[in-house]
């Protein structure tokens, strides 16, 4: 994956180099376009694949969700008549009712804010302490390398959601209800048991950027190792960690929501996927809705993100095309 | 190979210490009594607190308890529960079931997984691929959960072709087959990627082109020369898979009620039993490290060319 982006700097390289051979090849090619960066190339090419327009679609519709709420529905979520307890779908509720009578429309709505939320601060989080490592222990080597990679192999040796579950219950998620607090806990643990797979990918990916010709030539130049790292390394080894991050976020959403239905993430007064799916745990046999509904959105959701990944990694990729 | 294989479990020994210490100290040392509700709604008798604190060597400190413990286990014998039940039956009874469930999960992602992602890797761009990118697709984005329930309604109670629940503790075969594809299903979208990826790069390489120019038959190009090359990436995933659908199993085994560890794990937690946790995250730890193991000696068998000196 850090192919094409050598590739594309080292065309830059020469086309300033030799301007005429450059030109005749533009002529030839893209009549009087400048070359493009790997990036705007990676867009251009993206723009046009229905994967990437119906993912997108997709997530800018539940990111809205997430935001505007209210622009969807305008029934309460938490309000709740036992009466209507378990009704299936009807004109009123498009969704039907849950266990305690509250409407599963407005709820599956309200409930993309949490589990969007979770999923990007976890993403965030594991990015940032994954691709620091990766991008630390690619650049120095030797026994820092070593060091890291061994941590990353004690984290990565744990079941996710045997540790997961360990984390929790441990801090004693089980027992607060703050609801700030829970969900700092489950960003935490599952950032935690992601990152080596996040600093592995970055550190691959650095350990060929420092190789290239242009790291040695802003060596030779007199730049310091931070300026190495961050203007000419990073940018060229953030690739891969995007595509990553991306299925990441997808599957977060997921692990949240597993983690709720263990009875361990989010819970009651949060309105969210997971407690959804976890509060219909026990009733799925008479109100199956109560299910399939939530299960349904949290899985098109995943579905966008983890479909976005990989248009975006087909776009970073030219191998692929 | 002898000097790789001793170099390696050398490897495995920092890593096994602190996985097994980062949970030890996780159950064990965090902050709460151990002792809450262990004795229902009364406070414990002070001679069992004393008996049970000598017993776990909870006045030492953290590190030397757990010098102990894995001195112990290393012996064989991984301690009993608050309530004097051998941990090391518990496990023996319920392990037996968790390595079925996986062992079942395991073949049906390889047999599903590869011949599906032989098929669309050889034709190439089409309906089918498109088909099978597509299901793959769907079957990551899907919560094992969402899965297993569906499953376990529709063909359980609706059609009432499988028992909903696995209640037998040696699990017959027969009915690890539908939770053993919910707890595969994830990973066989991955195995389906893999393999056709594989195959595909493969199937424009120098050997194969050599091979069919000598005249040998279809089967055998593909059978041999193309599978075996490119089976590599496709073995890693799934011996590393392995240790993680046993580790994964709690949520299948839990909504197919199989008596597994994974059941047994999560039960031990809710109740605070840490010598239970502790034993079967050790066990899942090891499982998984040797399996990784397993798999990079595997490497020389199926491409010669990859020597270990």
């Amino acid at each position: 994956m850090t192919d094409p982006s050598n590739a594309a700097t080292g065309a830059a390289v020469t086309s300033t180099a030799s301007d005429s051979v450059t030109a005749a090849e533009h002529v030839e090619s893209a009549g009087a376009n400048k070359p493009r960066s790997l990036a705007s190339d990676a867009w251009h090419d993206l723009r046009r694949r229905p994967l990437f327009i119906i993912s997108g679609s997709l997530i800018l519709v539940i990111l809205v969700m997430a935001a505007f709420p209210g622009l969807f529905t305008s029934v309460d979520p938490t309000y709740a008549d036992l009466g209507r307890s378990r009704n299936g779908p009807s004109s009123d509720a498009w969704f039907g009712y849950d266990n305690q009578g509250a409407d599963i429309f407005a709820r599956t709505i309200y409930g993309a804010r949490a589990s969007i939320i979770v999923g990007l601060c976890a993403t965030i989080l594991t990015v940032l302490i994954g691709g620091t490592l990766g991008l630390l222990a690619g650049y120095y080597g030797g026994w820092l390398d070593g060091l890291m990679s061994r941590v990353a192999d004690v984290f990565f040796g744990l079941p996710f959601v045997l540790g997961a579950i360990v984390i929790l219950s441990s801090f004693g998620a089980t027992g607060s209800s703050n609801i700030a607090q829970i969900m700092f806990l489950v960003v935490v643990s599952i950032s935690l048991l992601s990152w080596p797979v996040c600093m592995r990918i970055m550190r691959s990916a650095a350990i060929t950027a420092k190789q290239q010709d242009y790291v040695r030539a802003a060596r030779a130049l007199g730049a310091n190792s931070s300026r190495i790292i961050l203007r000419h390394m990073l940018p060229n080894a953030a690739a891969p960690v995007l595509v990553y991050a991306t299925i990441a976020l997808g599957a977060f959403i997921g692990a949240e929501a597993t983690l709720s239905f263990l009875g361990l993430g989010l819970r009651a007064p949060v309105v969210s996927w997971g407690v959804m799916i976890a509060d219909s745990r026990d009733i799925i046999r008479v109100a199956p809705h109560t299910l399939l509904f939530p299960a349904a959105f949290l899985t098109t959701t995943v579905l966008a993100f983890v479909m976005l990944g990989d248009a975006v990694r087909e776009a970073l990729d030219p191998k692929m095309r | 190979m002898g000097r790789y294989v001793l170099r390696r479990l050398l490897q495995l020994i920092p890593v096994f210490i602190g996985t097994t210490f980062l949970i030890y100290w996780l159950v064990w040392s965090l902050p709460g009594d151990p002792f809450a509700g262990k004795c229902g709604d009364r406070p414990c008798p002070e001679a069992f607190v004393a008996a049970m604190t000598a017993k776990f060597n909870l006045g030492d400190p953290v590190v030397v308890q757990y010098g102990k413990y894995m001195m112990n286990l290393l012996q064989g014998d991984f301690g009993i529960t608050f309530s004097g039940i051998s941990v090391g039956d518990r496990i023996a009874t319920a392990y037996p079931n968790t390595i079925r469930l996986a062992l079942v999960a395991l073949a049906i992602e390889a047999v599903i997984g590869i011949s599906a992602g032989i098929l669309t890797g050889l034709r190439g761009r089409g309906f089918l691929d498109n088909l099978v990118l597509v299901t793959t697709l769907f079957l990551i984005s899907l919560p094992v959960f969402v899965t297993g329930f569906v499953l376990q309604i529709v063909l359980g109670f609706e059609l009432g072709w499988i028992k909903t629940t696995v209640s037998e503790s040696p699990a017959p075969w027969g009915q690890l087959i539908v939770p053993g594809f919910v707890l595969g299903s994830l990973s066989m979208a991955y195995v389906t990627r893999l393999t056709r990826s594989s195959i595909a790069e493969n199937r424009r390489s120098d050997y194969v082109r050599t091979a069919v120019a000598k005249g040998l038959p279809q089967s055998r190009v593909v059978g041999v020369h193309l599978l075996r090359n490119s089976a590599i990436p496709v073995i890693t995933f799934l011996g590393t898979d392995l240790g993680s659908l046993m580790g994964g199993a709690i949520i299948t085994e839990g909504i197919f009620n199989i008596k597994g560890i994974g059941n047994l794990v999560y039960r031990g937690i809710l109740s605070k039993e840490g010598v239970i946790v502790t034993g079967v995250v050790t066990l899942l730890v090891m499982v998984y490290l040797l399996s990784n193991l397993i798999v990079d000696m595997l490497y020389a068998v199926l491409d010669p060319r990859i020597r270990y000196d």
